[in-house]
């Protein structure tokens, strides 16, 4: 059992004795009787849960349905209720969606109003994005964008400010529950209790909660542990923390390798990567995890920590296997590095829908030309094999080359040799490996000006 | 007048601050326990074992039912009477219900749900549309065959002919709000009902049924759904049996509703077709006979197979007159979910058939299909034309001026799509456009670009004639406040806020008078599905029915009471003579001179009659028309693609409200092309179903809908004497997104010669596997 303090819609609310896999949308509607907040999915894929959290860092939208309750201790929550102002005034957001019908069974409304009445507080107008973690079936989205623009230009309501200072303090602690909030802290608690889960966005772990019904005995809640959250560059290189979210990192790396910020825009949606952070899409091991390909290409290498110990390897290596990492129990994601360097880097997503979808080939290249020759080449691919995994016969075929079509068409037969990728719900075999060759070929074109991407064609 | 005005939803107020309720926020006693079922593992097999232990003996269970402990009928399916609620010894699909689960809590259910230990005598499963017909199975004795004249002898005397077969996969229906019920037992053994359906006086027969009572003690009742899409009509029968029946077992209110994943795993979605054609035309491309056999895989149970895939047939003509035509329908019985309605109930399929054929003809003859969708029309009616266009556009490739009939022989009175076509094609700019579509791919080396404009007409009536009824319940107060009920259901499509606008037009107050209530089956009895786009056409007419009762009666009393012959009802308030009172006080006065001021309303539609056996006659009063025309981009490296452009003119009548309508269009344009874009659900060869959840099984986001979107109303006034000479307005636009699928086709065709041969959904590996086919 855990306690737990935080602000909802601005009132202090103290629980002493909650499990710490309660999410939060459950204790909204269990507990609380705000009935606003809809469960549509329970596994943060429609966002009729959203809600908002604030703290320090700002005001974010996240999923409730797979947040829980420790992750928003010391911090401000704010439910659909909470967007109309104490004395019952709609919020522009809430005005601007009655105006222009944006709703029509009203069931993903809450989550809509949520998330653009966050972009409104923030100051964001890229709705697509800031909403592609929404679903409506009713309208067709196009009332709720007219809504969102109509209303992106009033000032935001005082009420959409929450004083933390109205928390008070709370401790008390659960041995198996751990709220860390420094990594010196984690790794002591980490290597006594080394079968703990360890819990950042809680955007997979959550899922063990709401699908798998799972209930997790020992539990370190990283979200408070802001030593990780550290974005560092130097001339040599770009060091992440493994607590910074899949967002903050889109917006660090967005200057030195924008085609991986642009293949993050469309990692999960707003609410999933405000929650899910780097480490955890590291350490969980997925062979579709978007950002280790990316990674990997860069040449990054990854920090890991047990106790006092720690250790440095080239990312691609902690992936040995299906399910099979290199890391030992008591051991986590400290950091992952990224050598600085002239940016070749493309990152190729290729889903069945483009915004907030698991990858189905997710391929990564970064390719280095010296006098017409190929000088240096990285390439890493997911949803290929069991891990990310780099091309290794590709990239041999490629290095030493000639950049030209013959090259590139001589290089395409070598797929078949560092991949056998699986049919599944999301791809064949065959269509993942042709996409793959093909994405070797965009890459060549793109180098050649050549306009090979669907979403940057303008009706 | 309030109709025909655009006013807001009547509960987005509601929707937006997140006050609207829906079943699973309505307060419940402290005693409330929760339902969950659990799931066969296998797709096929029989129970050799079921051993509930660890269930029962699970944290915060109260009771475990199966199917031999249930106290009445064992029975959720629509008509057919072969759906147990529980499994009763044989289980047909993976997901199929095998006991129920009544606990303290969701979540204790949903665990509990997990330690059942079930042992089968597995047997083979047959999943696809090949293994079903290999194996003969299915619903009936054999095909259902209509036909008009002789088609094969027209198709052996044309010039051209074509032979060619489309699948077409089945669709998700994701409304937001899973399914859900709740029971509230009452005295001397009745049940009030709170369900998520499309279908209250179904669930009410069905709960009556299961307790072993007559629907008179039995309650049904459902403000409003969090979206339905035909997936509410009889799909919620399980869960408002399973908490009738807990309730009746425990003495406590029962409530259940799907996790998402069960919901997927359990519930109905549209059926997936494969349709094959042979068609002889023309030169021109005009078709002189046509064949078609429609394969529909409609899942183990029969729940609404057969009228939609009767409407699957109906449709197989869609715009076009066919001179000759067999139709050919078979209803497969598989070991999968049993396919349900869903929003166009077989329409859009056999209507993806037709397009398919003409997209095809198009390509042989190396013509614009739009050029042979036109030369294929009906002939346009000679009335009411000038209304919408400004001139009267005759089809002149038709010179003939015998009726022409649909391959069901109903006359095509009502035809619009020339003169829709007509004005889409100039406000799309459709020609300009296809010619710079072409110069763009010519220098487009990787990406091409597609264009296609494809209309839609719709039939309008359930085809099972008896179903064509409606009935309102309307009350006014002695403070002049409306009270409003009718049979239909409020989905999200706005069928409360039209309804109120017609019984504020019938009284001529303004809307904010009009109470607009929960459906509840103690109110209107008897009622139909509120399905088929029929929600306003039936109930907007009972409601003005039963308004104008109560209005009549006002009036003749206010004749009398004043001795004039001059009563007018408008804006809020009665003429009498040369004395102006207010709505109110006509009412408080009518109310003190002992006037019954409540009145039902009812309505059947007139001029339908259908024999289904024959395949002729009259199922439709009329048909919705429209038109899109979409612009997409193909990656042909990967088979990536997107919309780009969408201008839609779609023909709702004189609109109940535009807005409304308007939204109705585009939310349905959506759907429709996501169904025959990302939608696809994939099941593994034991039959679990792999695309479960919204993480695998992807629907249009928000960045899907297209960049430009021009959407408008065509205005005419429906020949038929419909409400305010409205026409329905949910089903018929989802078509429209064939569009979408037809301009990918057309971009394909763009990177070669063969023809594309595109299967929907027509996913990003789809295309790519297309354009390598039109290449080799």
């Amino acid at each position: 059992m855990v306690q737990v303090t935080f602000l909802l819609n601005g009132d202090p609310v103290r629980l002493e004795n909650t499990s710490p896999t309660q999410t939060l949308l459950d204790w909204l509607r269990e507990s609380r009787n705000l009935k606003g907040t809809k469960e549509g999915c329970n596994e943060g894929d429609c966002g009729a849960c959203t809600i908002m959290v604030s703290d320090a860092r700002g005001s974010r939208a996240v999923n409730a349905c797979i947040l829980l309750l420790p992750q928003i201790h010391g911090k401000a929550v704010r439910t659909v209720e909470g967007m109309s102002g104490p004395a019952g005034q709609m919020h522009p957001v809430q005005d601007a969606m009655v105006d222009h019908h944006a709703s029509q069974c009203g069931f993903c409304t809450p989550g809509f109003v949520v998330s653009t009445a966050v972009a409104h507080k923030n100051g964001q107008r890229d709705f697509d994005d800031q909403l592609a973690g929404n679903l409506c079936r009713c309208t067709g989205y196009a009332p709720i964008i007219r809504a969102a623009e109509a209303a992106a230009d009033a000032p935001v309501p005082d009420w959409m400010q929450d004083d933390l200072a109205k928390l008070d303090a709370i401790d008390g602690t659960d041995p198996n529950v751990a709220m860390p909030t420094t990594s010196d802290e984690l790794a002591a608690w980490y290597a006594k209790n080394p079968d703990a889960t360890l819990i950042g966005g809680a955007t997979d772990v959550g899922l063990w909660v709401t699908k798998r019904l799972q209930s997790l005995e020992k539990v370190a809640f990283l979200v408070g542990v802001e030593d990780l959250k550290d974005i560092k560059v130097t001339d040599s290189e770009i060091r992440v923390g493994a607590g910074v979210t899949i967002n903050d990192f889109r917006a660090a790396i967005a200057s030195y390798h924008p085609d991986l910020a642009e293949m993050l825009r469309r990692f999960g949606s707003v609410q999933v990567r405000n929650a899910g952070t780097i480490g955890g899409n590291i350490a969980n091991g997925s062979p579709i995890g978007d950002s280790p390909p990316a990674l990997i290409t860069l040449g990054a290498r990854l920090h890991l920590r047990k106790g006092d110990a720690r250790r440095d390897i080239l990312l691609e290596d902690y992936f040995i296997d299906y399910g099979k990492q290199d890391r030992t129990p008591g051991e986590f994601v400290e950091a992952v590095t990224i050598p600085r360097q002239i940016d070749r880097l493309k990152c190729y997503k290729l889903a069945k829908r483009f915004d907030q979808d698991i990858s189905a080939v997710l391929g990564c290249f970064s390719i280095r030309l010296n006098s017409g020759v190929v000088e240096e080449v990285r390439i890493a691919f997911g949803g290929m094999a069991g891990i990310p995994k780099r091309a290794t016969a590709v990239e041999a075929a490629l290095l030493g080359q000639p950049w030209d079509r013959q090259t590139i068409d001589r290089a395409m037969e070598k797929f078949a040799d560092d991949f056998a990728p699986m049919t599944d719900m999301r791809a064949s075999a065959d269509y993942r490996l042709l996409a793959a060759k093909n994405m070797l070929l965009r890459y060549y074109l793109e180098d050649q000006g050549v306009q090979t991407r669907v979403l940057e064609v303008s009706p | 007048m309030s109709v025909a005005k655009s006013l807001p939803h009547d509960a987005a107020p509601l929707h937006v601050t997140g006050q609207a309720r829906y079943v699973d926020d309505i307060p419940v006693p402290a005693n409330c326990l929760h339902l969950a079922f659990g799931l066969s593992t296998i797709a096929h097999g029989d129970i050799t074992g079921l051993d509930l232990t660890a269930v029962r003996a699970a944290p915060g269970v109260v009771a475990v039912l199966a199917a031999d402990d249930l106290p009445f009928e064992n029975d959720v399916s629509p008509a057919a009477n072969d759906e147990p609620m529980l499994a009763t010894g044989r289980v047909h699909y993976v997901g199929q219900p095998v006991f129920l689960v009544i606990a303290k809590t969701h979540l204790a259910a949903r665990k509990a749900a997990r330690l059942a230990k079930i042992e089968y005598n597995e047997k083979p499963a047959i999943l696809t549309i090949d293994q079903a017909i290999a194996a003969n199975s299915r619903f009936e004795d054999g095909p259902v065959i209509w036909s008009k004249g002789d088609a094969g002898d027209a198709i052996g005397g044309a010039t051209r002919t074509l032979r060619g077969a489309i699948e077409m996969g089945g669709q998700e229906h994701f409304y937001l709000e899973s399914q859900a019920a709740l029971a509230l037992p009452q005295e001397d053994g009745d049940m009030l009902v709170h369900s998520s359906t499309q279908h209250p006086t179904e669930i009410q027969h069905k709960v009556a049924h299961a307790l072993g009572v007559a629907m008179n003690a039995v309650r049904v009742e459902i403000r409003r759904m969090g979206g339905g899409f035909g997936g509410k009509e009889s799909q919620g029968n399980a869960l408002a049996v399973a908490c009738a029946v807990g309730a009746r077992e425990t003495g406590c209110p029962c409530k259940m509703r799907y996790d998402r994943d069960d919901d997927m795993i359990i519930t109905g979605k549209r059926h997936d077709f494969r349709i094959e054609y042979h068609v002889g035309f023309d030169d021109e491309g005009r078709i002189e006979g046509v064949e078609f056999t429609q394969y529909a895989r409609c899942g183990w149970a029969l729940d609404l197979s057969i009228p939609v895939a009767d409407r699957a047939m109906l449709h197989a003509d869609n715009a076009y007159f066919l001179p000759a035509a067999r139709i050919e329908s078979h209803r497969l019985k598989t070991n999968t979910q049993s396919a349900t309605a869903y929003r166009g109930f077989g329409g859009p399929q056999g209507i993806v058939g037709i397009e398919r054929v003409v997209d095809h003809i198009a390509h042989d003859l190396g013509r614009d299909p739009l050029d042979v969708r036109r030369v294929n029309y009906y002939r346009e009616a000679q009335d009411d034309v000038s209304d919408a266009s400004g001139g009267s556009i005759v089809n002149k490739e038709k010179p003939d001026a015998g009726q022409q009939t649909t391959p069901y022989h109903m006359p095509v009175e009502d035809f619009v799509l020339n003169g829709i076509s007509a004005a889409l094609v100039e406000t799309s700019h459709y020609h300009a456009r296809r010619a710079a579509i072409a110069d763009w791919n010519a220098g487009s080396e990787i990406l091409k670009k597609g264009i296609a404009l494809t209309p839609v007409k719709f039939g309008i009536s359930f085809t099972l004639t008896h179903l064509n009824q409606a009935g309102a319940l309307v009350h006014v107060y002695q403070d002049g406040s409306i009270h409003l009920n009718h049979g239909g259901t409020e989905m999200g499509q706005g069928l409360f806020q039209k309804v109120a606008q017609v019984a504020a037009t019938s009284f001529g107050v303004d809307v904010g008078l009009v109470k607009i209530t929960a459906t509840d089956t103690a109110k209107v009895p008897n009622t139909s599905a509120t399905a088929a786009s029929s929600g306003s056409d039936l109930n907007g007419m009972a409601v003005k029915a039963a308004c104008d009762t109560i209005r009549g009666r006002m009036a003749e009393f206010l004749r009398a009471h004043f001795s004039t012959e001059k009563v007018i009802f408008a804006n809020g308030q009665v003429q009498v003579a040369d004395m102006t009172i207010s709505f109110s006080q006509a009412a408080k006065l009518a109310y003190e001179n002992r006037i019954s001021l409540s009145a039902t309303g009812f309505y059947k539609t007139p001029k339908i009659e259908w024999d289904r056996a024959a395949g002729r006659g009259r199922p439709f009063l009329y048909f919705s028309y429209g038109a899109a025309v979409t612009e997409c981009v193909i990656d042909t490296l990967t088979g990536e693609n997107r919309i780009l452009r969408v201008d839609i003119l779609h023909d709702a009548g004189t609109s109940l409200n535009p807005i409304l309508d308007i939204g109705q269009v585009e939310g349905a344009y959506v759907q429709g092309a996501g169904w025959l874009t990302t939608e696809e659900l994939v099941w593994d060869d034991r039959g679990n179903l792999r695309t479960h959840a919204p993480s695998t099984y992807k629907i249009p986001a928000c960045s899907d809908r297209p960049d430009i979107f021009n959407v408008a109303l065509w205005g005419a006034k429906n020949r038929e004497d419909t409400i305010y000479r409205s026409k329905a307005v949910g089903e018929p636009p989802f078509v429209l997104g064939t569009s979408a699928f037809m301009a990918l086709s057309d971009a394909i065709g763009a990177c070669g010669t063969a023809y594309p041969e595109l299967n929907a959904p027509a996913t990003a590996e789809t295309v790519l596997a297309a354009v390598n086919r039109v290449r080799a």
